[in-house]
């Protein structure tokens, strides 16, 4: 990972933000929910970005915002990754109806558009938290790598070291975790870091139309009120500039660290080296000159 | 041909899942949404709308859970699909009815438009990698990470407002009626391409980064080699080799991730005030309209099947191995 810039760019903003989850409520100037008497005011050095309607301070609600962001990301990343291992290395693994139906189980949750499903099932619950919209998000998003790790699993449990070792008498289990598992690492991680963005989306695409932790703040919920105070039509641009910037930049850090890991899995995305047209190799006879164009 | 029957009955199962999950989300619902609802109309309800109600909820005690799946499913095919509350008194069927001509016109024609534009500039991207061509990477890596609907937003506060050419919301004119002249046409086609290029922007740059690593990865088989080596123009291996074979999986992944792409999508439509399905799904949760967004989230799902299967038809077109018997 160190050789690798992409990577290491996204790990280390991934940090900053996992670090203003953290201590954001504390460093908050402002409670982001207190009015004052400052209404609809610029960007200023009281207000770093700005105000609300009501005189609530943004930098405070974005500051704040960011631990239920990173709190639902987190919660459905490991709900989603914990069921995607169970569902896809079970079904690779299995072989016959077993595995087929699970199979199956997984690519309905793939066709069943995920946010309209997570929208009736967050607004028929009895009550809206962040620990019930990570769930909902995690049980419903694993779908996607439980397919991705099937096949991993189908195309190592026919290599020779599985054969080998199942040859030596081991258990199913003891394959599974010890000699499957461990080669599957990669994927699983991509996944995780995949579904954490997809489930930072949700939650805020959630909030902008009015489900969300009743009383909380996350990005989503200052675009809402952005949105139906009509922020748009008084030039209000610093009230959903911020946050939009924000989702941008920590999705921005995943996909890069999903990057890091991509080009770790598959060499040939590497973009360091800049052939093009033939690539000679060692025992290929004919020696081609390299494109000249 | 099998392939095929494969496919639909694989959709058959879906709707169904779709719909079973549809039976059994509305009993968590606290409360009587149904008596609330008539206590706020004050009897103007009919006893057929009621009863059709007590059935989509599932909030018939006296019947066995069984009966009540059964008289939920014969009121589906019926294309009943209960009263909305925040248009009552208009059935769900025809609210949706209403909007979704304009999704479909929307979200549709957006998304195959990116489809083949992100395609094409993935494949002349992955192509040339190693040139200028690989600066476009952390751009589209940033803009696919941005939500459609925040996109939306920033097009509103930089491009509309008094006498600009792009209206910040509607699918059309105030004061005109639908119907097929020139004048209701091209107001549609105005208002219509803000929204549109939102989509657009969005959702190319995924495609590009899809085909960009699958044309990489194509790029160095050795079948491109022996192309090469055959003395082939660069243009013909490029797109008949590789591209050819980097496409099929760039197909099934637009069926897979339509799911993805049409919830993002409808948020468009809740910021530029469309009025398609994404703004009803808006209003339906402000008013917790559960029959409507139950409603809605059947017709989404029935139509990304439909846009599946068309995408299955491609795929048949595109790589002979499926045409195999056997």
């Amino acid at each position: 990972m160190r050789n690798n810039p992409k990577a290491l760019t996204g790990l280390v903003a991934l940090g900053v933000f996992v670090l203003f989850a953290v201590v954001g409520p504390w460093l908050a100037p402002f409670d982001p929910s207190t009015r004052s008497n400052d209404l609809l005011q610029p960007p200023s050095s009281a207000h770093w970005f700005g105000t609300t309607h009501l005189g609530q301070d943004i930098f405070s609600q974005v500051l704040v915002g960011t631990r239920s962001v990173i709190f639902v990301g987190a919660v459905a990343g490991v709900v989603a990754t914990v069921l995607s291992v169970l569902v896809g290395v079970t079904a690779g693994y299995l072989s016959g109806s077993a595995g087929e139906g699970l199979s199956a189980l997984s690519n309905v949750f793939l066709v069943i558009p995920a946010l309209p499903l997570i929208v009736i099932i967050t607004s028929s619950l009895p009550e809206t938290s962040n620990l019930t919209i990570a769930l909902v998000i995690g049980l419903t998003s694993w779908a996607w790598n439980a397919r991705v790790l099937r096949a991993q699993t189908l195309s190592l449990r026919r290599r020779d070291y599985v054969e080998a070792a199942r040859a030596n008498g081991e258990s199913t289990w003891r394959i599974i975790l010890f000699e499957i598992l461990p080669n599957l690492t990669a994927v699983i991680a991509s996944g995780f870091v995949g579904t954490v963005l997809f489930a930072v989306i949700s939650e805020i695409t959630l909030a902008f139309i009015g489900v969300s932790d009743a009383g909380g703040w996350n990005w989503g919920t200052v675009l809402y009120w952005a949105q139906s105070q009509q922020a748009l039509t008084q030039g209000a641009w610093w009230w959903f500039v911020p946050a939009g910037l924000a989702i941008a930049l920590l999705g921005t850090a995943l996909s890069l660290v999903n990057f890091g890991i991509d080009e770790y899995v598959n060499p040939r995305l590497r973009t360091r080296s800049s052939t093009r047209g033939v690539r000679m190799r060692v025992g290929f006879t004919p020696v081609l000159a390299k494109e000249t164009s | 041909m099998s392939y095929l029957l494969k496919r639909i009955g694989f959709y058959l199962l879906t709707v169904w899942a779709a719909v079973t999950i549809n039976f059994f989300v509305p009993r968590m619902i606290p409360g009587d949404p149904v008596q609330a609802l008539i206590t706020k109309q004050r009897g103007q309800m009919t006893s057929e709308a009621v009863r059709s109600l007590y059935v989509l909820f599932g909030l018939d005690k006296d019947e066995s859970l069984a009966s009540q799946y059964f008289s939920y499913l014969g009121q589906l095919l019926r294309g009943d699909l209960g009263m909305s509350f925040t248009f009552f008194p208009s059935p769900v069927a025809d609210v949706i009815g209403d909007g979704l001509p304009w999704t479909v016109g929307l979200v549709g024609i957006t998304t195959v438009i990116g489809f083949f534009l992100g395609t094409a500039a993935g494949a002349v991207v992955g192509w040339r990698r190693g040139t200028w061509a690989d600066s476009l990477i952390p751009v589209t890596t940033f803009v696919s990470s941005i939500p459609y609907f925040w996109l939306g937003l920033v097009a509103i506060a930089l491009l509309t407002g008094p006498g600009s050419f792009f209206p910040a919301s509607g699918a059309y004119e105030i004061g005109l009626v639908p119907n097929w002249d020139w004048q209701f046409i091209g107001s549609t086609v105005q208002h219509g391409l803000l929204p549109g290029f939102t989509i657009l922007i969005s959702s190319v740059s995924g495609w590009i980064l899809s085909m960009r690593n699958m044309m990489v990865t194509v790029s160095s088989d050795d079948y491109v080699t022996v192309a090469h080596a055959k003395g082939l123009p660069e243009r013909r291996v490029m797109l008949a080799y590789a591209a050819r074979n980097a496409l099929l999986p760039n197909v099934s992944g637009f069926a897979l991730a339509l799911g993805f792409i049409v919830g993002g999508t409808l948020l468009v439509e809740i910021v530029f005030s469309y009025p398609g399905l994404g703004l009803q799904l808006f209003q339906a949760v402000g008013a917790k309209d559960y029959p409507l967004l139950q409603g809605i989230f059947l017709i989404i799902t029935l139509s990304v099947l439909l846009a599946n299967l068309l995408a299955d038809v491609a795929y048949l077109a595109l790589d002979p191995r499926t045409r195999r018997e056997g």
